[in-house]
């Protein structure tokens, strides 16, 4: 050790020590969490930081009050209807980007990029209203529609197929392959690993969406899980346990998909994700 | 080849083109596109209160917000918001990032625990600091004692920002985790090793390798999280509700929060919404330039 009076046992042992504790304050609101949603509300002032008097019956009350089912259901199909529609979209039009000459490619493709720049924010008053006129408050359609496609997607496709070598487009022609073709047997496969990234992350933010769906989710049945947490939330402002207990409910599921697909997530995170 | 041939070579895509591109046109054209231009043409148009008898008058409407004191207000709360969240998320990414990074046991553990957060979606991460801050039963509020207790850190003027901000650096840390973890690997190796033969200690070799190196990582994750930022809803819906006194009420709030004084007014709603627009569109050209030298000077 020339650089360090320190021996390294001890410098080991300190960066141990500090990482243990560094894990501690970063679990701590979510130990929390789990302890008060397994007391009953009569207990919740008992030791907050210990699982004493153990109980699920906080977690079904907050099953039932805040129609939690459903809202998992809603959730489940928007977020899988966003993601499959993303990546179809995604892969056409970064194809066309990609592989295609057309007049105005350029300026569609200034098109594309400028509505990255329009933050989701700024437009909902609009889209609200968009929605409402066509009769798709309270549906899946409502739900869902305004985030079938991304310029992202295309954006991310498209650096992946302009990677793919010029010969293979030849070579597939060749062998008789029209675009289509090709889109299917060669891009497509080529590029899986983003078009995974690109899955998990429309899933993700489509499931974590919050202003959307309290904005055009009026009815209870067509909560998500985020608007359905915000609407137990209010309703039960004097019941914090039971809330919290709704919390563990919509948290607990993207916890073990994010664990499953870690790998896929830091792609896309990396990759220059930025809606959250 | 004759011009024919060309022009037809030109156009002969065109049709495929047209098909492939159409999903991804309409639904960007309705929901981006139109919705921002429509909104332009809103913000200009003078309503009654209640959101009913708007009309045309000028466009000095912008005028009128943007000098407006809940405008102001409202910006400064964002603006706030920004400086205490971004500086304290980044700076507690990367020292997580550099203390996990090296290949030891059980890195992948804290790997993991640290990236946890970004699994959090922002309503359960601000319900969760709801509870621990909660006047009465919370935890965190029972340590704190005094103001945390009477009235709670969310109900006090003072406090509430810095409140909602804590929660929100502690929902972002998972994600800067990660991306500062991806860039500090794609630093070479033969960088730390040439440092270290020259005798440079460990903190020189953070100082003198790895910010360096990191710079388009953290310019990178230093702007997403600033955008981030400013578009910031779903905490001060559920913390605070743009309370008290209006001490948290955003930029967003301001536009569709439940206690905006504008709640009922399109006209007003839409201006506020495209000055939002034109404030991160300054951020998000920021964040364009931030790409480029990441493509031209990272890995």
């Amino acid at each position: 050790m020339a650089t360090s009076t320190m021996p390294r046992g001890w410098r080991l042992a300190g960066r141990y020590t500090l990482l243990i504790v560094l894990t501690i304050v970063v679990l701590f609101p979510i130990w929390v969490m789990l302890v008060g949603a397994l007391k009953p509300g009569n207990k919740v002032l008992q030791d907050p930081l210990l699982p004493t008097h153990v109980t699920f019956d906080t977690l079904r009350e907050a099953w039932r009050d805040g129609n939690l089912g459903r809202a998992l259901v809603n959730s489940t199909i928007v977020a899988l209807i966003v993601t499959v529609a993303q990546v179809v979209t995604a892969v056409l039009s970064a194809y066309a980007f990609a592989f295609l000459r057309f007049p105005g490619r350029t300026f569609v493709f200034g098109v594309f990029l400028a509505t990255l720049l329009v933050p989701f924010e700024a437009t909902v008053v609009v889209n609200r209203s968009t929605v409402q006129d066509l009769g798709w408050l309270n549906s899946y359609q409502g739900l869902a529609v305004p985030f079938l496609a991304t310029a992202f997607g295309t954006f991310l496709v498209r650096q992946v197929f302009l990677t793919l070598p010029k010969d293979l487009r030849e070579a597939a022609r060749m062998d008789g392959l029209g675009h289509l073709g090709f889109l299917r047997e060669v891009a497509v496969p080529l590029a899986r690993p983003t078009l995974g990234a690109l899955a998990l992350f429309g899933f993700l933010s489509t499931w974590n969406q919050y202003l959307w769906p309290t904005t055009i989710s009026t009815d209870d049945d067509w909560n998500t899980v985020q608007s359905g947490l915000r609407a137990l939330a209010q309703a039960q402002i004097d019941k914090p346990n039971l809330v919290i207990a709704g919390t563990v409910i919509v948290a607990l599921p993207i916890f073990v998909i994010l664990l499953v697909f870690q790998r896929q997530l830091v792609r896309g995170l990396t990759a220059g994700a930025v809606k959250g | 080849m004759t011009r024919d041939a060309a022009s037809r070579r030109r156009w002969r895509d065109a049709p495929l083109a047209l098909a492939m591109l159409a999903p991804s046109l309409i639904v960007l054209g309705a929901f981006v596109l139109y919705p921002l231009a429509r909104a332009f043409w809103l913000g200009h148009q003078r309503c009654d209160p209640t959101g009913a008898n708007c009309r045309s008058n000028g466009w000095d409407q912008y005028l009128d917000v943007f000098r407006s004191e809940e405008f102001q207000q409202a910006f400064g709360v964002t603006f706030r918001f920004a400086v205490l969240t971004v500086p304290v998320g980044l700076a507690l990414g990367v020292g997580l990032a550099v203390l996990a990074d090296k290949q030891l046991r059980g890195m992948g553990f804290f790997r993991t625990v640290f990236s946890s957060t970004v699994a959090t979606s922002v309503a359960v991460a601000s319900l969760m600091w709801f509870f621990l801050l909660n006047p009465s039963v919370g935890v965190l509020a029972d340590w704190i004692g005094g103001v945390a207790k009477n009235p709670g850190l969310l109900q006090d003027e003072d406090t509430a920002l810095w409140a909602v901000a804590i929660s929100s650096i502690w929902a972002n840390l998972g994600f800067t985790f990660i991306v500062v973890t991806a860039g500090l690997q794609s630093i070479p190796a033969d960088l730390y090793e040439s440092a270290y033969v020259d005798g440079a200690s460990g903190w020189m070799r953070f100082t003198n390798v790895t910010l360096p190196m990191l710079g388009p990582t953290l310019l990178f994750a230093g702007v997403v999280l600033t955008s981030r930022a400013f578009q910031s809803y779903g905490e001060f819906d559920l913390l605070t509700g743009g309370g008290p006194n209006g001490s948290t009420t955003s930029l967003t709030y301001l536009v569709y929060g439940n206690n905006s004084i504008i709640k009922n007014n399109s006209g007003l709603q839409a201006a506020v919404a495209v000055l939002l627009f034109a404030v991160l569109l300054v951020l998000s050209l920021a964040q364009i330039r931030g790409v480029e030298r990441r493509v031209h000077y990272g890995n």
